[in-house]
């Protein structure tokens, strides 16, 4: 079997529900070119090499004209009437654009934001959990895990509660586009994607300038007044990041609780030793990103130089892609890496990503999935699946369940 | 054959003592535990206080957000030892296998640790060290005093000295909105460990955040008043400043005075030992019972041309603990060389300062990402046409990319292309650091492998 063919496979719809052993298979060669010219990387150490490489670009004007995008039907994550945001930035614009947004949500500058937003975590996820009353059977996603991020979003940005319901119509149209599913009518969400980020920016920059005139203790407030005009984002700066934060901590978060879910399902040991010990939610959640991971691999990366790694060259210009879940499950870094081991040590997964673009949300997608995941093992009563495995979401790049149907007998209070 | 026996029967019922409980100590303690040392642990330290971590001396703990008694190291794992603590160890007998405690305890071992670290070199004259106002900051209890005299609200402070625990005692004294004034015998701050270039950057820094930065001056005096106290300092260039704390930022002295006459190859710069961590004797012949590690550890790096390196690095400190302990119940092949390449950071006015391989052995050096002026930058170090260090002002994620390239050899400089690469990073400049000491010509050592028991050299004797 060719590496061609392996590749191939690992995007097949047919093998969503279990990728693993096709990277165990693309693992015996670390790097490898695959069709389309694409250098796929699959090794735990050289996939860190690279992530901390000034020679790897993520800005995509930096491939060469006649490399494609490889196999992968890959939905522009940017659209053209927006200047790509930072994720898709290489330094220093970067650096100064993550620099500005970080301010106001961070360390050292905003050090207890994402500690303070507990309570209202807790909340809105006893909320949801409480609209179960009633019923036996509920879809994780659909009733629990999609309405979560983008609530904690719109707080996030200062987005009032009587514009919330919009807020997550265009959301949800923004977010399907990344879902290439070609049965469904493809172009026609294509339109409805870009109909709802134009809308949603609109918004977003009405919503900024006023916030500039009266600014709250939120992020757009603190990302539109700034520090001096040196440091500060325009209102078009303002308007990209707040939509790179709404896309990129939503089906990513949205994952990670519907595959903690599963996972713990099919773990019921553990499932129960999370209800007896809320505080293994910590550990337990950094096994997930490295064992399901809902960023599976990173596609947007090219070589600016050529590359000599793992006895192979990336030619300058080339795409690379970084195969994180791979990785993550790396034998050479990781005993027993096809174990869930919730209290694994030193567990240095890649789920976040490493180097300058580290998930920039990684703290509060940790708090959002630890407080969801303990609430929902408190509560369900004898929670089981109704099928396994349940089906997928088209998308192998933020792979999870498309409905996770999940039937209990009782809802603890 | 016998030799192997040895270790094994240490490893299932010897009596190990180490000496220093502190990082070092600790974590080989640990790492003994942790790899099935199941015999007697004894742990000495002069120090009357559990083993607790150094650098939020200079950070946290001076800005008053973490107490000074509140930095403990946190432990990996249960230790079952003996703890001497606030003893110190007052001498060796080598050939009787004794550590001598200061309270006349006789402590008998069948392998040592050497773990006593290094002190803070005083102020040079006695009577003026006394004076109150006038400190250094190396154990918890400095901190605690410093951060008092410091909360009280003092007129003006002096740094004595801009290295690294120098510079950042002024950093946490702006912070803190107090009037500074760092007294540096050199160019600038930061030149004896990062060099002229970027030494410039440093004292840019601690100007813009209002330190009185005076270089190229020493302190000649410090001037008290009938109480004792503090009251001026005078400097080499006629000026006389009133202060009324002075803090002493001269570096540190190895603790090593207690190993006076035991046979061993000791001195102010540190107890000599192999890769392997073991203790070299006075003739230069290696021991196979004493080890070493930590601040007070000299030993060669194969990197850098077998130079004797001593590091004061908290990442050196732990790295060669857990190698010292690995083989004090190892024997052969199975014993692992010391191999870690040098690294350290640093904080100080809003900068994460991060630092890898041996910056002082460059002659050149090329910004490769960034720009100095905007404070944000990698420099990459060459010697003799190879990457030797490099040093990250707010882009320490770049790093290991670094690191591989300084285990590697790679040419310097660097023909590759890499994003933010700008014109002031196209030609390296001298690296200008104020007296060279450069290694000569040698062998090609390269480093490959991950973790630690894969860590491999290849060696490439030079060209005649
Ligand atoms: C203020 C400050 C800031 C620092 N910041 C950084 C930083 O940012 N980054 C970095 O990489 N490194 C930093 N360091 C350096 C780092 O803390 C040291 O490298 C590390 O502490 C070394 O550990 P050690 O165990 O070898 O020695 P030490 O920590 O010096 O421990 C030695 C111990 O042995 C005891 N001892 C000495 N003599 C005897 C005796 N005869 N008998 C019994 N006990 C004895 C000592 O009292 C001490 O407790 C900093 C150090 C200081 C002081
Ligand atoms: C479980 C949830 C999440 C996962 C698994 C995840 C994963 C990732 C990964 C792998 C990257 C690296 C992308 C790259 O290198 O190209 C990334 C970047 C990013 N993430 Fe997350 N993320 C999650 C949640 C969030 C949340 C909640 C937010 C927002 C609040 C967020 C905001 C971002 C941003 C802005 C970036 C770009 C960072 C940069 O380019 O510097 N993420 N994320």
């Amino acid at each position: 079997m060719t590496q061609a063919t392996l590749l191939q496979q690992i995007l097949d719809y047919a093998n969503r529900a279990d990728p693993y052993p096709l990277y165990a298979e693309l693992r015996r060669t670390p790097v490898t070119r695959q069709e389309g010219g694409v250098y796929a990387v699959s090794t735990y150490w050289e996939i860190t090499g690279l992530l901390h490489d000034p020679r790897i670009s993520s800005d995509a004007r930096n491939r060469a004209p006649q490399a494609g995008a490889g196999p992968l039907p890959v939905v522009p994550q940017e659209e053209t009437d927006l200047p790509p945001s930072f994720i898709g930035l290489d330094p220093p614009e970067h650096d100064r654009l993550r620099r500005l947004a970080m301010r106001p949500f961070g360390p050292p500058h905003t050090p207890r934001r994402v500690h303070d937003m507990r309570a209202e975590l807790t909340r809105t996820v006893s909320g949801l959990i409480d609209a179960f009353q009633g019923r036996s059977e509920v879809d994780i996603v659909d009733d629990f895990a999609y309405p979560f991020p983008v609530t904690v979003i719109c707080r996030l940005l200062g987005v009032p509660r009587e514009d919330e319901a919009r807020f997550h119509i265009w959301a949800e149209a923004v977010v399907a586009a990344l879902d290439p599913d070609p049965v469904e009518g493809a172009p026609d969400r294509a339109r409805a994607a870009r109909r709802a980020r134009s809308e949603l920016g609109l918004y977003l920059a009405g919503l900024a300038e006023e916030r500039r005139r009266a600014p709250g203790d939120d992020l757009l407030s603190a990302m539109t007044s700034g520090h001096g005009p040196e440091e500060r984002l325009s209102p078009v700066e303002v308007v990209t990041t707040a939509v790179l934060l709404l896309i990129a901590g939503h089906e990513t978060t949205v994952n990670l609780i519907a595959n903690g879910v599963l996972t713990l399902l099919r773990h019921p040991e553990e499932l129960k030793r999370l209800r007896d010990e809320p505080g293994l939610a910590v550990p337990l959640v950094e096994e997930l990103l490295r064992y399901e991971p809902p960023v599976q691999l990173l596609p947007q990366r090219t070589a600016v130089a050529d590359i000599d790694i793992a006895g192979t060259t990336i030619p300058r210009g080339a795409p690379i892609w970084l195969v994180v879940a791979s990785g993550s499950r790396d034998p050479r870094r990781f005993a027993d890496p096809d174990r869930f081991l919730p209290e694994r040590p030193d567990n240095q997964h890649l789920g976040f990503g490493g180097g300058v673009h580290y998930c920039f949300g990684a703290p509060l997608a940790r708090l959002e999935a630890q407080i969801a995941l303990t609430e929902l093992a408190r509560r369900l009563g004898e929670p089981r699946l109704v099928e396994d495995p349940p089906p997928y979401r088209r998308n192998p790049v933020l792979r999870g369940p498309r409905h996770l149907r999940v039937a209990f007998d009782t809802l603890a209070r | 054959m016998a030799a192997d026996g040895a270790a094994e029967v240490f490893r299932r019922r010897g009596h190990a003592v180490v000496v220093g409980a502190s990082l070092a100590g600790l974590r080989a303690a640990e790492t003994l535990r942790e790899e099935g040392f199941t015999g007697t642990l004894t742990m000495i330290g002069d120090e009357p206080r559990d083993p607790y971590d150094r650098p939020p001396l200079s950070k946290q703990v001076l800005l008053g957000r973490v107490p000074a008694d509140g930095t403990e190291l946190p432990r990996r794992r249960a230790l079952d030892a003996r703890w001497r603590l606030g003893v110190a160890a007052a001498g060796l007998d080598l050939a009787g296998r004794r550590v001598r405690l200061a309270d006349g305890e006789e402590v008998a071992f069948d392998r040592l640790l050497i773990a006593t670290g290094a002190r803070a070199r005083p102020w040079f004259r006695e009577s003026e060290a006394a004076l109150d106002g006038v400190f250094v900051l190396r154990t918890a209890d400095d901190a605690a005093r410093l951060t008092r005299r410091l909360a009280a609200g003092p007129r003006r402070v002096l740094v004595v000295g801009a290295g690294f625990t120098g510079s950042e005692i002024a950093s946490a004294c702006r912070e803190r909105g107090l009037e500074v004034t760092v007294a540096e015998r050199g160019p600038a701050p930061l030149v004896g460990a990062l060099g002229g270039v970027v030494g410039a950057v440093a004292a840019r820094l601690q100007r813009d955040h209002g330190v009185d930065l005076r270089c190229g001056v020493t302190v000649t005096a410090l001037e008290g008043d009938l109480a004792g106290r503090l009251r001026r300092a005078h400097l080499s260039d006629g000026a006389a400043l009133d202060v009324d704390v002075a803090v002493i930022g001269l570096g540190a002295i190895r603790n090593t005075e207690w190993l006076t006459g035991s046979g061993l190859a000791a001195g102010p710069r540190g107890v000599a030992c192999d890769a392997g961590c073991r203790a070299f004797d006075v003739h230069g012949i290696v021991t196979d019972d004493v080890f070493v590690a930590g601040d007070v550890a000299r030993s060669p790096h194969p990197l850098f041309g077998y130079q004797f390196l001593s590091l004061e690095h908290w990442g050196n400190a732990v790295a060669q603990a857990e190698v010292a302990a690995h083989n004090m119940i190892s024997s052969g092949l199975d014993r692992r060389p010391h191999l870690w390449l040098p690294a350290f950071w640093s904080a100080q006015f809003g900068v994460n300062v991060k630092s890898v391989g041996v910056p002082p052995l460059g002659d050149e050096l090329v910004v490769t990402q960034g720009a100095l002026a905007e404070n944000r930058f990698v420099a990459a170090y060459g010697f003799q046409g190879r990457f030797i260090a490099a040093v990250a002002f707010d882009q320490g994620r770049w790093l290991d990319f670094y690191r591989g390239l300084i285990e590697s050899a790679a040419p310097f400089p660097p023909a590759f292309t890499n994003l933010d690469r700008r014109t002031d990073g196209t030609r390296p400049v001298p690296a200008d650091f104020p007296d060279p000491s450069l290694p000569t010509h040698g062998p090609t050592v390269t480093l490959s492998g991950y973790s630690p028991s894969e860590r491999r050299l290849r060696f490439t004797p030079a060209p005649a």
